[in-house]
């Protein structure tokens, strides 16, 4: 009896933060094509609903009664596991995200990790998807996506290091309040631009959406999916751009911190502070792929390999050396 | 006391059957994917023993990196589709002795190591040492890697570092007539240089150099 109560409980609470996570995908792709139909001097989706705010549910229910299509050469249980995967990866790195000090679904000792691992978990339904689509232009995008996703990762992970070194821990509401004095990103501002650009890359964003571009790759990964298949993918998408927002925000912009601490501001509650920092990230997201063109698929690897990956480097020697000189490093 | 066992036998489970269908399944990309389902339910049990710290690394490197790596490799190398299983192919292959000494040799070294944890107490003071005092796992796990084993711990960074020079050094290769792009160039390029409005006769036509 006790297990079933404990078990209810945490279902509440899962389902408590997976519905406002489901609902804000919908939203976000709402603003997405809003700023980026306001760059380009357009409407945008202002039909359904006020300001077009319902366009994303009417395409859902678009694309739940399409038929789905499933290839009759392709592998069979690979291609319908591929969608699921991506969505799966893309909502269950929520549970360590922390909305308070107190409001986290799991408070866990290696959170930082434990996201990281899942992002880069996240390749995988992309390459299922396009191996079992068994056709050329999935295979070309998923093998494009697997080696950018993997490039990036890295620069992303000494990054990470970066902001570790200066918290000294690996749970994310210590990196939070590491931050009551000073957010990570005026220290090392580089360093928070490469993870903006990196989780571009990460989340095959444009300019470097080049995994799905439709020049030259149809749809890639996507190309063979219909239907809500191909909704679980955009929506598994979507929320990993959500994601890796959040992670931007409590890495280096203070997570639920209130930006300043003084009376007024630290009455709002920290999820609102993080919600609004994430559609911070989020509008910056938009505007990039509304302004930047494509990058050429050898300019991303050496942006990748030679530019990011030995900047982030000298930046962690850097930085340990100058919390060694100064007797800053953080020990408990 | 019930739902940890029923996690820790679970896992295991789901571990052993996808270790062994990573050498019976026909194809080669199936084999990949088990093997990564098989790293993932080790490093959840990894984590169920409290080592989340290995947990977590174990999915970023096997499952995120090499893991990859293995698919990309077997995708491209177009073996898919394999005619024979080991076990039921026609004529033995030379492949299966080798592997079998190999295995029987790895097993007998696992048995050793387990029964010098048994037989010989105190080298549960190391294994003690990891999980006893009051910090993380993650914590505990970096004062011993840092400071006892400090000289072990590079050395084998330095190993996997001339390992991976060395396969560079191996596959490189200087081959002629490839163009290469210099970024430099492309990037400081003028509309002045680029660019040039000529008058052109009719029927003359123009010469353009390069």
């Amino acid at each position: 009896m006790e297990y079933v109560n404990i078990v209810f409980q945490e279902v509440y609470k899962i389902l408590f933060l997976l519905v406002p996570v489901l609902v804000s995908v919908a939203l976000i792709v709402w603003l997405d094509r809003r700023v980026w139909a306001f760059v380009q001097k357009r409407q945008g989706p202002n039909v359904v609903g006020p300001f077009g705010l319902l366009q994303s549910l009417a395409d859902a229910l678009k694309y739940i009664f399409k038929e789905i299509i499933i290839p009759s050469s392709s592998n069979k249980v690979i291609f319908i596991l591929a969608p699921i995967v991506t969505m799966t990866l893309a909502l269950i790195s929520w549970a360590v995200i922390p909305f308070s000090a107190t409001q986290v679904l799991a408070d866990i000792n290696v959170g930082i990790l434990y996201l990281f691992a899942v992002s880069s978990l996240g390749v995988y339904g992309i390459i299922m998807g396009g191996w079992a689509s068994n056709s050329k232009y999935p295979f070309l995008g998923a093998i494009r996506s697997a080696a950018q996703m993997v490039s990036y990762e890295v620069s992303i992970g000494v990054i990470i290091i970066n902001v570790l070194l200066c918290v000294g821990s690996l749970n994310l509401n210590d990196i939070v309040e590491a931050q009551q004095n000073m957010w990570f990103v005026i220290p090392l501002f580089p360093m928070f631009v490469i993870f903006f650009i990196s989780s571009l890359a990460e989340t095959n964003r444009p300019p470097f959406d080049l995994p799905e571009a439709e020049a030259e790759l149809v749809a890639g990964y996507q190309t063979e999916y219909s239907g809500m298949m191909y909704a679980m993918f955009w929506l598994g998408e979507y929320a990993n751009i959500l994601l890796m927002c959040a992670m931007g925000a409590i890495l280096f912009l203070g997570g639920w911190l209130s930006p300043i601490d003084i009376y007024p501001f630290t009455l709002v509650p920290g999820a609102i502070w993080l919600i609004l920092k994430i559609l911070f990230l989020f509008i910056l997201f938009a505007l990039v792929k509304a302004i930047v063109p494509r990058y050429r698929y050898d300019q991303l690897m050496r942006l990748g390999w030679k530019v990011f990956l030995p900047l982030s480097l000298t930046w962690v020697v850097l930085t340990a050396s100058y919390l060694f000189y100064f007797n800053l490093l953080p020990t408990n | 006391m019930i739902a940890h066992s029923i996690f820790f036998y679970s896992f295991s489970i789901i571990a052993v059957i996808s270790a062994i269908m990573v050498t019976v399944s026909k194809n080669t990309v199936h084999s990949v994917f088990f093997l990564i389902l098989d790293f993932i339910s080790i490093s959840c049990l990894f984590i169920m023993i409290g080592a989340e710290f290995l947990g977590m690394i174990m999915l970023i490197v096997y499952v995120g990196a090499v893991a990859v790596l293995f698919l990309f490799v077997v995708m491209m190398l177009n073996v898919a589709q394999q005619k024979n299983q080991w076990f039921a192919s026609q004529e033995s292959s030379g492949h299966i002795p080798v592997g079998l000494i190999i295995s029987t040799i790895i097993f007998f070294e696992l048995i050793i190591v387990i029964g010098g944890w048994k037989y010989k107490p105190d080298l549960f003071d190391i294994n003690n040492s990891v999980n006893s005092f009051n910090v993380s796992n993650t914590h505990s796990l970096g004062q011993i890697l840092y400071t006892d084993y400090i000289h072990v711990f590079q050395l084998s960074g330095m190993i996997l570092l001339v390992a991976m020079i060395g396969a560079i050094v191996l596959t490189f290769r200087k081959r002629a007539g490839v163009k290469k792009q210099s970024y430099l160039k492309q990037i400081s390029r003028e509309r002045s240089e680029g660019v040039e409005v000529l008058e052109v006769e009719t029927n003359k036509g123009v010469k353009i150099d390069d």
